[in-house]
């Protein structure tokens, strides 16, 4: 084995025979915020597994510290930026061999959906994707049946590869430092090459799958232009906004913001729905909130049965006081 | 240009769900099955509007028992081309993949489209695990499909953004809002839909997972209603009760 094949660090505090390894996915330098959840879940399920937590990520990371805050010990870092699947699977998996994973995890979003299903067919491991807390004798919870019901899934390969739910888990503070390691592999050529990035709003809002605060309206608001008491509470909240299917199908809002069954599912802290009765369609995207406020004129909407808090009145009247009692919050 | 198009059978979106046998089955009584809508409405829709531009074929597999067979038909009324049918019960992505994975390698396509996930085990797994065993390119979350000869440009949806992505034939997607409009097959697709061939094959493939048991979510409790002239009251409880904002 060639000498600069891994730098290791000189003193390691406690030597472990097998690991946890997250797949971390990074963007400006830093990890992304799913790549942060999945590394909390990695750190809780290796103390669990008495092994343990190792990163890995590709080229582009700055520094090491919120990794190591997480509880992250090691992180294998491969020295070029990857954004092809394929090649991300073989550096995935070459780190998996090297530090003994028993365990892979990595987000539920647009990176761990592309990755981890190549790892598992690497590693010949089983999959559960979506979990949404540590595995319990034998077989971890996910969501199923758009968030209808549950499943006790178990892993019955060797190695389990697990994608964790975003904004289910959370960001953990363990308040540790993580050694960094590079790792050389031959990852072959990408076959997928990305030519452009457009982003979505210039507003800077969190994208809606990663938001914790969605502000969300449908056909009571009556036309597109009356959205501004929607937008207004939501800048107000630090929210994201949302519509319903109809109202993106007619075109009121961009697609992008359509959750729903055959939209985006998202679990935020904070579901305010506006003007949507509730259709089994629309809850099956949105269920899995932890807190849902609904405001509708129809005290009959079937939305109200799925609420935590619910307004009947109307969106006109009532956004504009919740946006002002926002304000008036320290 | 081949499109293989990957169909699986879901319960309809209003299904009564319950379980059976311990716990550990979905029971599909009195269920109406459905062509999982991802599948159907982007996937699908877009491999025939690209037959339909510049010629080629579409084929759909599914892994499942015949009763999957009227929504295989309702796929070739939509308007594929053929249908094969792979006579094994689905248990696991990786059971399912494989199956798809070898049916795909023999038979050669140019793009295989996938539905980003099912409705029922909401997996988004099987998709790029074909993609790994048949050793090609992937996209997850595919919101638009473009091929030119060989080469295909797909957007999809990603952190904060859109991101154009290029790549060659043969590759594999997972199809997203945004890649097609639901196409509702008029009478003539169903009537050719009776005579298209449906093929059955047989295979087996392992399980590396086992759902050991179902749940239903405990019962929500009654909602807090609160009057439209005290929105205020509603941001304290957000704040104080609920410690969300």
């Amino acid at each position: 084995m060639p000498q600069n094949l891994f730098v290791y660090s000189e003193k390691k505090p406690k030597s472990f025979s097998m690991s946890v390894l997250t797949l971390v996915s990074t963007k400006n330098g830093q990890p992304t915020k799913g790549g942060l959840e999945a590394a909390s879940y990695g750190v809780a399920l290796s103390k669990q597994l008495n092994s343990e937590a190792v990163a890995v990520v590709s080229g582009d990371l700055q520094d090491g510290s919120s990794l190591g805050d997480t509880g992250i010990g090691r992180i294998l870092k491969f020295p070029s930026p990857l954004t092809d699947s394929g090649q991300w699977a073989k550096l995935a998996e070459h780190a998996a061999k090297l530090v003994g994973a028993t365990a892979v995890v990595t987000s539920h979003d647009h990176f761990g959906k592309a990755i981890a299903p190549r790892v598992a067919v690497r590693l010949g491991a089983g999959m559960v994707s979506g979990v949404t807390q540590l595995p319990q004798e034998n077989a971890v919870e996910k969501n199923v049946f758009s968030g209808k019901a549950s499943a006790q899934v178990e892993v019955t390969a060797p190695i389990a590869v697990y994608s964790v739910t975003p904004n289910a888990f959370g960001v953990r503070s363990e308040g540790g430092t993580a050694q960094i390691e590079t790792i050389e592999v031959e990852v072959g050529q990408a076959k997928e090459h990305i030519t452009s990035f457009e982003p979505a709003s210039a507003d800077g809002q969190v994208p809606l799958p990663e938001a914790e605060l969605v502000v969300s309206a449908g056909r009571g608001l009556k036309g597109p232009e009356n959205w501004g008491i929607v937008e207004e509470l939501a800048r107000a909240l630090g929210a994201t906004t949302a519509c319903s299917r109809p109202v993106s199908d007619i075109g009121w809002r961009p697609h992008h913001e359509h959750v729903g069954q055959t939209g985006i599912t998202i679990r935020p802290n904070l579901y305010i729905a506006a003007g949507i009765s509730g259709a089994i369609q629309h809850l099956a995207g949105v269920n899995q909130s932890k807190t849902i406020v609904v405001i509708n004129t129809d005290p009959e909407a079937p939305f109200f049965k799925a609420a935590d808090y619910g307004i009947v009145g109307d969106a006109f009247e009532v956004l504009p006081k919740l946006t002002a009692a926002v304000k008036a919050l320290d | 240009m081949k499109f293989l198009v990957c169909i699986s059978q879901a319960p309809d979106t209003t299904s009564r769900i319950a379980f059976t046998n311990g716990d550990s089955e979905f029971d599909s009584n009195g269920v109406q099955y459905i062509v999982n809508p991802y599948d159907e409405w982007y996937a699908l829709v877009r491999a025939i509007e690209l037959k339909e531009a510049n010629g080629g074929s579409v084929t759909t597999i599914t892994v499942g028992d015949a009763n999957c067979d009227p929504i295989i038909r309702k796929a070739l009324a939509i308007g594929a081309d053929d249908a094969f049918r792979i006579d094994a019960k689905p248990t696991d992505a990786l059971q399912v993949a494989r199956l798809i994975a070898d049916h795909a390698e023999k038979n050669g396509y140019d793009v295989v489209l996938c539905g980003k996930e099912t409705i029922d085990h909401n997996g988004a797994i099987v998709p790029a695990m074909i993609a790994e065993m048949l050793d090609c390119g992937f996209v997850a979350n595919a919101t638009h499909l473009e091929v030119t000869g060989t080469t295909a440009k797909l957007k999809r949806e990603a952190a904060g953004g859109e991101e154009t992505i290029e790549l060659e034939c043969p590759f594999v997607l997972s199809a997203a809002k945004g890649m097609a409009e639901q196409r509702i097959p008029n009478m003539r697709g169903i009537m050719s839909a009776r005579t298209k061939p449906l093929q059955v094959e047989q295979a087996e493939a392992p399980a590396q997972t086992r759902v050991q048991r179902f749940a239903l979510p405990p019962e929500k409790g009654a909602c807090h209603m609160i009057d439209a002239e005290n929105a205020a009251e509603l941001v304290r409880l957000l704040r104080e009760e609920a410690k969300v904002i």
